[in-house]
């Protein structure tokens, strides 16, 4: 591959000259052929597709005016100059742009019999084009399918998403903290490298940038690892790739709106937010991203005079269609397919509410009928309204020495179970209310009740005893002997919602039972109890009467053979509702992946640094050992790299703002790692500093993403750096060779780490990094890393 | 000569009487009966405890805030003459004799008291009429949270004083900038502002968003000066660097110093002293100090140790081994090795003692002159009590199955070698021959067969294991973490070879002195750090409120009822005020928006330096009610509504702002004008109404009926008491 970048190089040397248009270039322009990448692309390989579209929808005539009007044009190779000069004038970001596409034209007019040698050089260099980028994409499908079959076992989080995959197969349905798009395949992996290849080249209009770009991602082993196996980060990978190349291809076309291309771009940007959000929610900080830039894009376009409110209103029209619209319906139709599939009752029903899962096939809520209002002596489970908290549940053990009263205990529990049934008794009378011959009582807000264990026959109570995880509320136990207890087992029933009137009404009624004799109100706290317990959720009763959903519950199971049931499918909750609770757990999922107190767990300042890895299989020696780490040579550079570009750009910026006048190259180079640099900045910042705000478990994977943007903003850098360094070298014979046996020192680096690291993505066996004998002998260079 | 006394000498002096008026009647209506009610009023209860450790010189930990604010509060002990001499353990108790409950009060007072002329001066520097100023002034007067807030030794009005200060500041600095850059005023502004941030920084932990507020608007500053092409680079640079310094790095500076101030004042040992490091414990008096006075530093072949784990959590406890063995087959059904068990304990006790023993020979005592242990020798550990050693082996450890168990060896004549050899790795080695050293060196014990490392779990053992915590040989996980670190505590020569005499001498206490002293900046860091993560338990109270409640003053606290009577006081604010002003930051953000849209399409409704002073004006007051409000949503500690006082307080600053921003520009006609104008002092009269309705709730000092308390629960949400007879 290097080799052929370099006989590539040669050949555009060769046709750089006759490419240049009209002769009339003075001086400091002809050194500014020198400082560019030689025989700079006229029409960037991605833009291909654009051109495709385009030229017949603008006349060439129209495109003449644009450049007598506003630029002088840009001289051999100044694309990147001209495509990113600051704006003048009032709508200069169209000026600015127009004046990119001159170039194009300009290529277009030369195309004349003066110059005969042009027609087959540029076809040469299409073809050279289109070569580069199939060999980049080539390599990098070479690289991620080399050894896929390995390891024939299960790894990591294969556990977990495969389990999500069977169950798509067989119509189960279940809880996961992510969405549900795309738990199928996982070779897009590939495919990230041509985007951000594409990525940058749209950003800097440097071959030598998106080379530097793709092999820096190449010849990441983590990238690599990650993309090998049935995880959903490559897939989230490729869906953030995608929407930024899009959203970049569609800036590039901001000076032709409305066109076929703009309208592909804008859409395509559009679907593939709806896929990063599908995938994981780590999507969001993309849409943010774009988001982001579409309001200021917007902004500029507001403040061009020359665009009337209507032209306005259409571009704002545009871009809801095509950001917000669209992206929504593609998510709530996974949505509407995710719920289609899966209609079948399963192991995740427990976490949503009672009337959720009436529509599930095979759940005992499905076409069910049940009694509607509650009377005395039905028996009935009670879930708690506040999701995945589930039903009020006892059993057969009581609460250990020094934990409360030494009672039954009494807890809340996920699962369907024959333990979470109560019977509904009055308080001051033990008949049964079942005797065919007494009349059916309803039970009605605001009375006195009791409720009894059916297993068990104990009475659910509470007293002056500290709950035993949260200390400021009251034990719940079991008390008394076949329903026989004291004053303490008695309740008063209030109804919240009490549109239905006083009775109490299954599914529909909010209820709070609240303990007669001390005034607190039953809750579960949502903490899991010890062993003991059956790490089953404590329940308490609560003596701050706030309305909390976690001292509400509803009746869900009801049964009482003197009522007439009644059909559930009246309670089945519309299609919003199920979005919104369906989000609500999901949420209350991923926040409860809190990390326990000893664990282990990886910060996000330990990511950047490349502090330590994920083991993905095996840690013995005598394992076949898989270990997600980056390629250090590669991180490590892109650490630095943020660090200088954070400087670089600063000097710039204050140098601009000082009112210094730059030489235009330098002003060229210094708008590209503004511009462009500064959105890939941006990008690893929305990527990586929200993770500090998070409480749950984080793993070294969730950087991925940041550091996609990251290799970007490296490769973007040092080409800039280089050229910069090139151009004040001028006036030296060698300072030509400075940018290209740069760039080439750095492909070769990262090439040759490539070389020393690969073993950890495509696997290792033999004994561990500490003995002389390991073929990772000596790599170990931080003491952090386990392999 | 004496030409100067042809002139007359002249004072000329002018005094703004309406700063001078609202001094007044704020230091009336913070000062007035301040030592009633002679109880622990809410908080106080909790700042109490710490103002006594003050007073006692007694080292505490606090993971609330910064010592500053506390040390505040103890100053006002200290004038007072405070011994330190009470039981801060129960709200409402009443206060005994040698209490100065008038001079603790006294500076969260004052501050409050201050706050009103502030208000009228910030508002007046931003470019505001008097009248504008004044109306600001007389909101905070009479806003009642505030006034309570104030009249209690709390630290709530003490930040509000500091963060007014530094927008303040800043202002006047802003306001000479343009006129003489580097006259001693605009230097003493600058410094001020500096000095004041890091006031507000010192009291309470979100004092940190007005510095950052601040900051950011210098910084925008500081970018027009880079543009200003007028001045040269020497003097931009000038520019540049003094605000860095009186910015950055004085606030950095004045924070340190609070804390030089704070462990100069606390020298003496006290209940906290577990949760620091042993190193931090023996620079204190008695405690640790006194125990490890005089230990050898050097651990030597033979020396006695108690090892602590570095991690400490949940408790610091030291590695512990007893008579017991683990059982044969646990719970679930797993075997064990059946061998004595290893846990952590956390207290001290004769079975903590371990012998460091050389592999190569048998003697248990340390030679003359000692053999120094250093880094990456191989040891044995030997229990002083039962001379076991200290073993690891392919055994899962009993609650944490993914890790090896951690035994002492008992040779049952079964096919399990001893497996009993440690690698030492000291980690915090300077070079790697250093020497173990008592309670320095933190050290990892890396055993030799397996290579696991010896580790607390942390998770405590059932019932057979007397519920003292796990220790496990760690095998995955070979990075560095604090739970596989392990420090010497105590540390004494050993000098008996038979293990009677030894028994004897592990009872006996230590001695020999060798004194240590740890640099200010490893005390500050080490404090700083465990202040950031000691956890507070979350705990449920019943007045804590969500941020969304605050906003329209949706909750209430109640901070003290009279023991007999139903005199009682109350958290509560103005109702009007707070609804009004929370209008006018929504009115604000969109004239804001609307304005700004407009100028973009060229459409300039205000002339520019009216426009920058709108734009300052809502950058400092509607800002500063975000950065005090919004970042609450993320936290998850218990809220009560007095943390949304900072914020509240600008939002009062923004409302007179946006009153005279709608007076002057929106009312067209003098008709309008006038309306508006009889509309305000219409409504302010309410808001006066409003306040003096709520006096009784805010000062306690008049028992209302039943009826009246129920008067005045105007929303369902807010909790007055009403005695029940």
């Amino acid at each position: 591959m290097l080799c052929a970048t370099s006989r590539l190089l040669a050949a555009r040397e060769a046709s750089a000259l006759p490419a240049h248009p009209r002769g009339r270039a003075p001086a400091p322009r002809s050194r500014r052929r020198e400082l560019h990448f030689p025989g700079h692309p006229e029409l960037p390989p991605g833009d291909f597709l654009v051109g495709r579209f385009t030229k017949p929808s603008v006349p060439t005539g129209r495109r003449v005016i644009l450049r007598k009007g506003r630029m002088p044009p840009a001289a051999g190779g100044g694309l990147a100059g001209s495509e990113l000069r600051p704006r003048r004038g009032r709508c200069g970001s169209q000026a600015a742009r127009a004046a990119g596409r001159d170039v194009a034209t300009e290529a277009a007019t030369a195309r004349s019999p003066k110059r005969p040698a042009l027609p087959s050089s540029r076809r040469f260099e299409a073809a050279g084009r289109w070569a580069l980028l199939a060999l980049v994409t080539l390599t990098s499908f070479a690289s991620r399918f080399h050894r896929l079959d390995q390891p024939p076992h299960i790894c990591w989080d294969e556990t977990h998403f495969g389990k999500m995959g069977s169950y798509y197969i067989n119509r189960t349905f279940f809880f996961d903290v992510h969405p549900p798009l795309g738990k199928f395949c996982a070779f897009l992996g590939s495919m990230l490298i041509p985007l951000a290849y594409l990525t940058v080249l749209e950003l800097s209009r440097s071959l030598s940038a998106a080379l530097l770009t793709a092999a820096l991602l190449t010849f990441d082993t983590g990238c690599l690892t990650l993309s090998q196996y049935i995880l959903l980060d490559p897939i989230l990978m490729f869906f953030i790739m995608a929407a930024m190349l899009s959203m970049v291809k569609y800036n590039s076309c901001a000076n032709r709106p409305f066109s076929a291309p703009w309208w592909f771009w804008l859409s395509l940007t559009g679907v593939n937010l709806a896929g990063a959000l599908g995938v994981k929610f780590v999507g969001l900080f993309i849409i943010l991203q774009v988001g982001w830039n579409t309001l200021s894009d917007l902004w500029h376009l507001f403040g061009d005079l020359s665009l009337s409110m209507v032209t306005l209103g259409k571009h704002l029209t545009a871009r809801i269609l095509c950001l917000i619209v669209l992206p929504l319906a593609l998510y709530i139709a996974t949505y509407a397919v995710h719920f289609m599939v899966l209609n079948k009752s399963g192991p995740g029903d427990g976490f949503f509410s009672s009337a959720f899962q009436a529509r599930l096939s095979g759940n005992n809520l499905h076409n069910a009928s049940i009694p509607e209002h509650l009377a005395y002596g039905s028996v009935i489970t009670v879930k708690n309204l506040r999701m995945a908290i589930g039903y009020l549940h006892s059993h057969r053990h009581f609460y250990p020495e020094g934990v409360g009263a030494r009672q039954q205990q009494v807890t809340t529990y996920l699962h369907k179970d024959y333990n979470n049934l109560w019977i509904i008794k009055k308080h001051n009378s033990n008949s049964d209310p079942l005797d065919p011959s007494l009349p059916v009582e309803f039970v009605r807000h605001g009375d006195i009740i009791r409720l009894e264990h059916k297993e068990t026959s104990r009475n659910l109570h509470s007293h002056y005893h500290e709950a035993p995880l949260t200390r400021k509320h009251y034990q719940v136990t079991g008390y008394g002997i076949n329903g026989s207890g004291d004053s303490n087992d008695f309740w008063r029933i209030e109804v919240i919602n009490r549109k239905f009137g006083n009775r109490i009404k299954v599914l529909r009624s909010r209820i709070r039972l609240i303990h007669l004799i001390t005034g607190c109100v039953l809750g579960s706290s949502g903490k899991v109890l010890p062993k003991w317990g059956w790490e089953q959720m404590e329940v308490t009763c609560t003596p701050y009467l706030k309305e909390t959903l976690s001292s509400i519950w509803n009746v869900e199971d009801h049964i009482n053979p003197k009522l007439p049931n009644i059909s559930l499918e009246v309670l089945q909750p519309s299609f919003p509702e199920i979005m919104l609770e369906s989000h609500m757990v999901m949420i209350r999922g991923n926040n409860g992946l809190k990390p326990k107190d000893n664990e282990f767990t990886s910060k996000p300042w330990h990511w950047p640094i490349n502090f330590q890895g994920l083991r993905f299989s095996g840690a013995n020696d005598t394992d076949f050992r898989v270990y997600l780490l980056g390629n250090p040579v590669v991180w490590w550079l892109n650490l630095l790299s943020i660090a200088l570009y954070v400087l670089s750009a600063s000097v710039f910026a204050v140098a601009v703002q000082r009112g210094a006048h730059l030489p235009v190259e330098v002003e060229g180079l210094s708008q590209v790692l503004l511009r462009g640099g500064g959105q890939l900045l941006f990008g690893w910042m929305m990527h990586y500093f929200p993770f500090f705000l998070m409480g749950r478990v984080l793993y070294f994977h969730h950087y991925f993403p940041a550091m996609l943007f990251s290799s970007m903003l490296t490769g973007l850098l040092w080409d800039t750096l280089l050229r910069l360094c090139a151009w004040s070298l001028a006036s030296y014979p060698l300072a030509r060779c400075v940018h290209v046996l740069g760039i080439l020192s750095l492909l070769l680096g990262t090439a040759y780490s490539f070389y020393l690291f690969h073993p950890l993505a495509y696997g290792m066996v033999g004994p561990l990094a500490q003995d002389p004998r390991s073929p990772m002998a000596g790599l170990r260079w931080l003491e952090s890393w386990d392999f | 000569m004496l030409g100067f006394l042809q002139q007359p000498v002249m004072v000329t002096a002018e005094v703004n009487l309406n700063m001078v008026a609202l001094t007044a009647v704020g230091l009336l209506s913070r000062l007035w009966q301040l030592a009633y009610p002679r109880a622990v009023v809410f908080d106080e209860v909790y700042y109490g405890q710490y103002i006594s450790f003050y007073m006692k010189r007694i080292f505490f930990l606090d993971g609330s805030g910064p010592p500053f604010g506390h040390m505040l509060l103890a100053l006002g002990g200290y004038l007072g003459g405070f011994d330190g001499n009470f039981l801060w353990n129960r709200i409402g108790a009443e206060y005994s004799s040698n209490v100065p409950v008038w001079s603790l009060r006294l500076l969260p007072a004052l501050s409050g008291a201050l706050s009103v002329p502030m208000a009228y001066e910030i508002v007046w520097e931003l470019g505001f009429s008097h009248c504008a100023a004044t109306g600001a002034a007389l909101l905070l007067l009479i806003e009642n949270a505030l006034i309570t807030q104030s009249r209690l030794m709390l630290l709530e009005s003490v930040l509000i004083f500091f963060n007014l200060l530094a927008v303040l500041s800043y202002l006047k600095f802003c306001n000479s900038q343009k006129h003489r850059p580097f006259s001693p005023r605009w230097w003493f502004w600058l410094v001020l502002t500096g000095v004041a941030c890091s006031c507000a920084v010192g009291i309470k932990y979100v004092g940190v968003f007005t510095y950052l507020l601040v900051l950011g608007v210098a910084a925008v500053h500081a970018w027009h000066v880079i543009g200003d092409q007028t001045l040269s680079n020497v003097r931009v640079l000038c520019h540049l660097l003094a605000r860095a310094a009186a910015l950055v790095v004085l606030p950095v500076l004045v924070y340190l110093l609070f804390f030089y101030i704070h462990l100069l004042l606390l020298c003496r040992s006290g209940p906290h002293d577990q949760i620091m490091s042993s190193a931090f414990q023996a620079s204190l008096e008695g405690g640790l100090a006194r125990v490890t006075q005089g230990q050898p530093l050097e651990v030597a072949f033979g020396s006695q140790v108690t090892l602590k784990n570095v991690f400490g959590q949940p408790v610091p406890c030291w590695l512990h081994s007893h008579q017991s063995t683990y059982p044969m087959i646990y719970e679930n059904g797993r075997g064990s090795s059946h061998q004595q068990q290893v846990t952590c304990y956390p207290f001290k006790d004769v079975n903590n003692w371990w012998i460091v023993k050389d592999p190569g020979r048998h003697q248990l005592v340390v030679n003359n002159p000692p053999r120094p242990v250093r880094h990456g020798d191989v040891v044995q550990l030997v229990h002083g009590m039962t001379t076991r050693l200290l073993n690891t082996h392919d055994v899962a450890a009993p609650l944490s199955p993914h890790a090896q168990e951690v035994s002492c060896y008992i040779d049952y004549n079964i096919s399990m070698p001893p497996q009993n050899l440690w690698r030492l790795d000291i980690v915090n080695r300077e070079s790697d021959t250093d020497v173990w050293k008592t309670i320095l060196s933190e050290v990892r014990f890396v055993h030799v067969n397996t290579s696991a490392i010896l580790k607390l779990s942390g998770v405590p053992l059932p019932d057979w294991g007397f519920r003292q915590l796990e220790v496990v040989g760690e095998k995955l996980f070979r990075g560095y973490h604090e739970s596989t670190v392990w420090n010497v505590e105590e540390h004494r020569y050993g000098r008996s070879q038979e293990q009677k005499e030894r028994e004897l001498e592990l009872h006996s206490p230590t001695q020999v002195d060798i004194s240590r002293n740890l640099s200010f900046m490893a005390r500050f860091s080490e404090l700083q750090w465990r202040m950031l993560t000691v956890r507070s338990d979350d705990s449920e109270h019943k007045y804590s409120s969500t941020p969304l409640d605050w906003v329209m003053l949706d909750t209430n606290i109640a901070y003290w009822l009279h023991p007999r009577t139903s005199a009682q006081i109350h958290l509560l604010g103005n109702v009007v005020i707070w609804a009004s002003a929370s209008l006018a930051t929504l009115v604000y953000a969109l004239l804001f928006i609307w304005y700004l849209l407009r100028r973009r399409r060229r459409v300039c409704d205000l002339p520019e330096d009216r426009w920058l002073r709108w734009v300052l004006a809502g950058a400092l007051c509607a800002g500063g009610w975000a950065v005090n409000y919004l970042p609450f949503f993320l936290m998850e500690k218990t809220l009560f509504l007095y943390h949304y006082l900072p914020a509240l307080t600008f939002q009062i600053l923004l409302l007179p702002v946006v009153l005279e921003h709608i007076s002057d520009h929106l009312c067209r006609s003098q008709l309008q004008r006038s309306l508006f104008t009889a509309l305000v002092v219409a409504w302010f009269t309410s808001a006066c109404h409003v306040s003096n309705m709520l006096r009784p709730l805010t000062y306690g000092d008049r028992s209302l009926s039943p009826s009246e308390l129920k008067a005045l629960r105007w929303k369902d949400s807010w909790d007055i008491l009403i005695r029940k007879y």
